[in-house]
């Protein structure tokens, strides 16, 4: 036991969203001088975890203390009194202003009238940075001009210019290249000997065990463990992240692929993928799992043709096809169900009635209108199909919970009878019963010879719908597994093997 | 999860008519109705049929413009030019009139370079995606400038017998009102029941979706304008040819009582919602308001105040109806 109270210790947390318990009890501390890493899949409570950390949500159940009391953030101002800093993954800096202003935007020093002391910003500002070991950063230029790692380390000295005792990073190395992240390390390793304690944020094993002191892991909203990173080996963590159940949930199904309806033959997109090549059988469900940033949702982006492939070939039924606008891949019988539902999936503001007949007006329409009663007869089916559950189909679906607008995206979609379905995450964030239904509709779609590509980021999920799954890293299919050879410790390593370990190998 | 849903397809009579009642529309006509007898129990002349004719009458054609105005904003964009269009589009009829050329041509070369300016607008602001605030306003400056320097403020006088279209009077109603009422019903129509009108919306509510659904963003949105050009450009007419002159500059603040028509009719600034009943029961609601301003001894000038409270009272309404939505997700 340790003689000083942690810095920040979270005991019993509970949080719940509507539809979801996104955190049932997690427990978590970080010491003076440590660097805490925080290991889980996508979905499996980290990012709620942080934000009850730094004073965005307020937790439901369960105890914050700082340096031993107890505290109540009710707003990430109050954290940040507290000495609680948090770096996210999309940095919130402000292009247009300097360095010395963003790092101090918000508590500046000031003169004695009230003015803001520019001499003492900027001073000041070149001093956290010196203290850094950051030599080449001048206070004077503007963030918009900066590389993304130079903007991250305006970030941390943003947070120190704050006195913050405790940082958290989430996934701070996602978007950095290796010289970038060596520095990064470089500068954690700084703060730690200095006494501030890290929360660290990582899917890259490899960087857990290079920094970290001790690792969390949580699971579906649960806390797993907490070990000493010396005490605990690659293999192990990847057991703790994915879990041993395999969900009894999945709807079980004989996969009986007929012939190839699409091939993508090393298609890129510049900065996102990177020779990508796949083939998807009718009656078949590919599954395609990958970090985040791995290029997965890009790729679908590219065969649906919302960014059309810059190099590479595309072929549905043999022959080769060119996808330059999401009206082209419509025409050739591909339908896309959206990462994002708000932003891509649906017009919030209309009814469900009219969001499920948007991909067909033409084919409702008589000449110029559009018959009333067939798109009234599609709606009540799908309605029924989906079992979406509304007042009616008039209401507006902004108005629906996640799991019903979900199903009205996929309705939509499947209004234009397509004979490849690509589903960008199709079950995240909605419950656990539309979940299964969604997975359901799935299993029946392939038996009537539909091809489908599943991107997931949860493996139990990959693994329980898909015939074969596919693993993209850094923009290419790195690999891919049969239903029987398929486990989530090969899928998990595939996807988070490093570059060199890769070239090592 | 297996159990049968009932399910109500439609909503039953009762609770369409109590809809109605708490829509924009509803609200408005329940507005004019309380005004007109309001007003007219306080002053009967306020509801003679010579008042009601010049209500009608001098305020039809900002209805008309009103419709073009809904569907631009619908589509999630704007124009603040259609003032200074108006005043372009009127002095080319009149001065058409009274070129001695043939009289359909000054009712309908307007409409045509109505359609044909609004495209050069809506041509920008589709497919260069230049922001319509900012186009509109140099299409604002544009003509306006372009007028006062083409006329020198001239007025045209001496126009011709039978030019005056806005005031022929079918079954004793002003052509203007005609003009409004069927052009309101065939707008409405259109928006609620045509693909086209469907991809406003959809377009309007949520650009990104509507693309991915195979909706072309751009000649939505190009369209759109050129049918507001349309509608502009017969606003333009019914104005010049309800008064005996054409004063050949631009109404002061006309587009922002089209624009104020739009949004009390219940058009969101946002886009994705609204419809042109709405924006034309507001247009009448507002003239109404000028009017019995004047019947009830308080000075026209505040009407331009009333106006801005109307814009005002419409959007707290609609955040408070927001705010209800967003509590039951």
């Amino acid at each position: 036991m340790t003689s000083v109270p942690p810095l920040l210790r979270l005991d019993g947390i509970v949080k719940s969203f509507p539809g979801v318990r996104a955190l049932r009890g997690v427990s978590f501390d970080v010491r003076p001088g440590e660097v805490h890493a925080l290991l889980g899949e996508n979905g499996a409570g980290k990012s709620t975890l942080i934000k009850v950390m730094s004073g965005v949500h307020r937790p439901d159940e369960g105890r914050v203390e700082v340096d031993g009391r107890p505290v109540d953030f009710g707003s990430p101002q109050e954290a940040q009194a507290a000495g609680i800093a948090a770096i996210y993954q999309e940095l919130l800096l402000f292009p247009e202003l300097s360095v010395a202003e963003n790092v101090f935007m918000g508590h500046a020093p000031r003169l004695s009238w009230g003015g803001i002391d520019w001499d003492q910003t900027r001073a000041r500002t070149a001093e956290i940075l010196q203290s850094l070991d950051i030599h080449d950063l001048d206070p004077d230029t503007p963030v918009g001009a900066l590389s993304v790692g130079n903007r991250q380390r305006v970030e941390i000295a943003k947070a120190l210019s704050m006195n913050a005792r405790v940082l958290i990073m989430d996934e701070p190395t996602a978007a950095l290249t290796e010289a970038d992240v060596e520095r990064l390390f470089g500068i954690v390793r700084r703060l730690r000997e200095r006494g501030v304690g890290i929360i660290y944020i990582s899917h890259r094993l490899v960087e857990i065990f290079d920094l970290a002191d001790r690792v969390t892991v949580l699971r579906d909203g649960e806390y797993v463990g907490t070990h000493e990173v010396r005490d605990v080996t690659e293999p192990q963590l990847i057991s703790m992240m994915v879990g041993r159940t395999i969900d009894q949930l999945y709807p079980h199904r004989t996969a009986n692929p007929g012939k190839v309806v699409l091939e993508a033959k090393s298609v890129a997109y510049p900065g996102t993928v990177e020779e990508a090549s796949l083939t998807l059988r009718a009656g078949e469900i590919v599954g395609l799992a990958g970090l985040v940033g791995s290029g997965r949702s890009e790729l679908a982006q590219i065969l649906f043709g919302v960014t059309p492939a810059s190099a590479g070939q595309i072929l549905v039924d043999g022959q080769p096809v060119t996808i330059r606008s999401p009206a082209d891949a419509k025409r050739l019988g591909i339908a896309y169900v959206p990462e994002d539902r708000g932003t891509q999936g649906l017009i919030r503001p209309m009814r469900i009635r009219h969001n499920v007949s948007l991909a067909v007006l033409k084919e409702l329409a008589r000449f110029f209108f559009i018959d009333r009663g067939r798109e009234q007869e599609l709606a009540r089916r799908d309605i029924e199909r989906f079992k979406i559950r509304a007042s009616s189909m008039d209401q507006v679906v902004g108005k629906l919970s996640g799991g019903n607008q979900q199903k009205v995206v996929l309705a939509k979609w499947l209004a234009t009878r397509p004979r490849i379905l690509i589903l960008d995450e199709p079950t995240r964030g909605i419950d656990v019963g539309a979940k299964a239904e969604i997975h359901k509709i799935m299993s029946e779609l392939a038996a009537q010879g539909m091809a489908v590509l599943m991107i997931s980021s949860e493996l139990p999920e990959v693994l329980g719908m898909s015939d074969r799954v596919l693993v993209m890293r850094e923009g290419r299919i790195v690999a891919g597994f049969d239903r029987a050879e398929a486990t989530q410790e090969r899928i998990a390593a595939a996807m988070m093997r490093s570059a060199q370990q890769e070239r090592a190998a | 999860m297996a159990a049968t849903m009932a399910l109500p397809a439609r909503a039953s009579a009762g609770s369409r008519l109590r809809r109605f009642l708490f829509s924009q529309e509803g609200i408005l006509l329940i507005a004019i109705i309380v005004l007109f007898v309001a007003v007219g129990a306080y002053n009967q002349r306020f509801l003679s049929a010579n008042n009601l004719s010049t209500i009608f009458l001098g305020n039809a054609y900002i209805a008309v413009a009103a419709i073009g105005m809904s569907m631009v904003i619908v589509s999630g964009n704007i124009d603040v030019s259609v003032g200074s269009l108006i005043g372009v589009l009127a002095t080319i009829s009149g001065t058409i009139a009274v070129s001695g050329w043939p009289l359909w041509l000054a009712w309908t070369l307007p409409i045509l370079a109505g359609m044909a300016i609004s495209a050069v607008s809506g041509w920008l602001i589709a497919y260069l995606r230049v922001p319509s605030i900012v186009v509109t306003l140099g299409m604002l400056s544009i003509l306006k400038g372009g007028l006062i320097s083409v006329t020198a403020g001239a007025w045209i006088n001496n126009l011709p017998q039978g030019y005056h279209l806005a005031q022929l009077r079918p079954l004793g109603v002003p052509m203007a009102v005609w003009f409004m009422i069927v052009l309101t019903a065939l707008a409405a129509f259109w928006m609620r029941y045509s693909g086209f009108g469907r991809s406003i919306y959809a377009v309007g509510g949520n650009a990104e979706a509507a693309r991915l659904a195979g909706i072309d963003r751009a000649r939505t949105v190009f369209i759109v304008f050129v049918i507001h050009g349309f509608f502009a450009g017969i606003a333009a007419v019914l104005f010049a040819t309800q008064l005996s002159v054409i004063q050949s500059t631009v109404p002061p603040n006309l587009e922002l009582t089209v624009i104020t028509a739009s949004v009390v009719g219940g058009v969101s600034i946002l886009g994705g919602t609204g419809t042109v009943i709405g924006s034309t029961l507001a247009a009448i609601l507002i003239a109404a308001i000028g009017s019995s301003l004047v019947f009830i001894n308080v000075s026209p000038y505040w009407l331009r105040a009333v106006q801005g409270l109307l814009i005002l009272l419409t959007v707290l309404a609609d955040l408070a109806r927001r705010r209800k939505r967003a509590r039951h997700r």
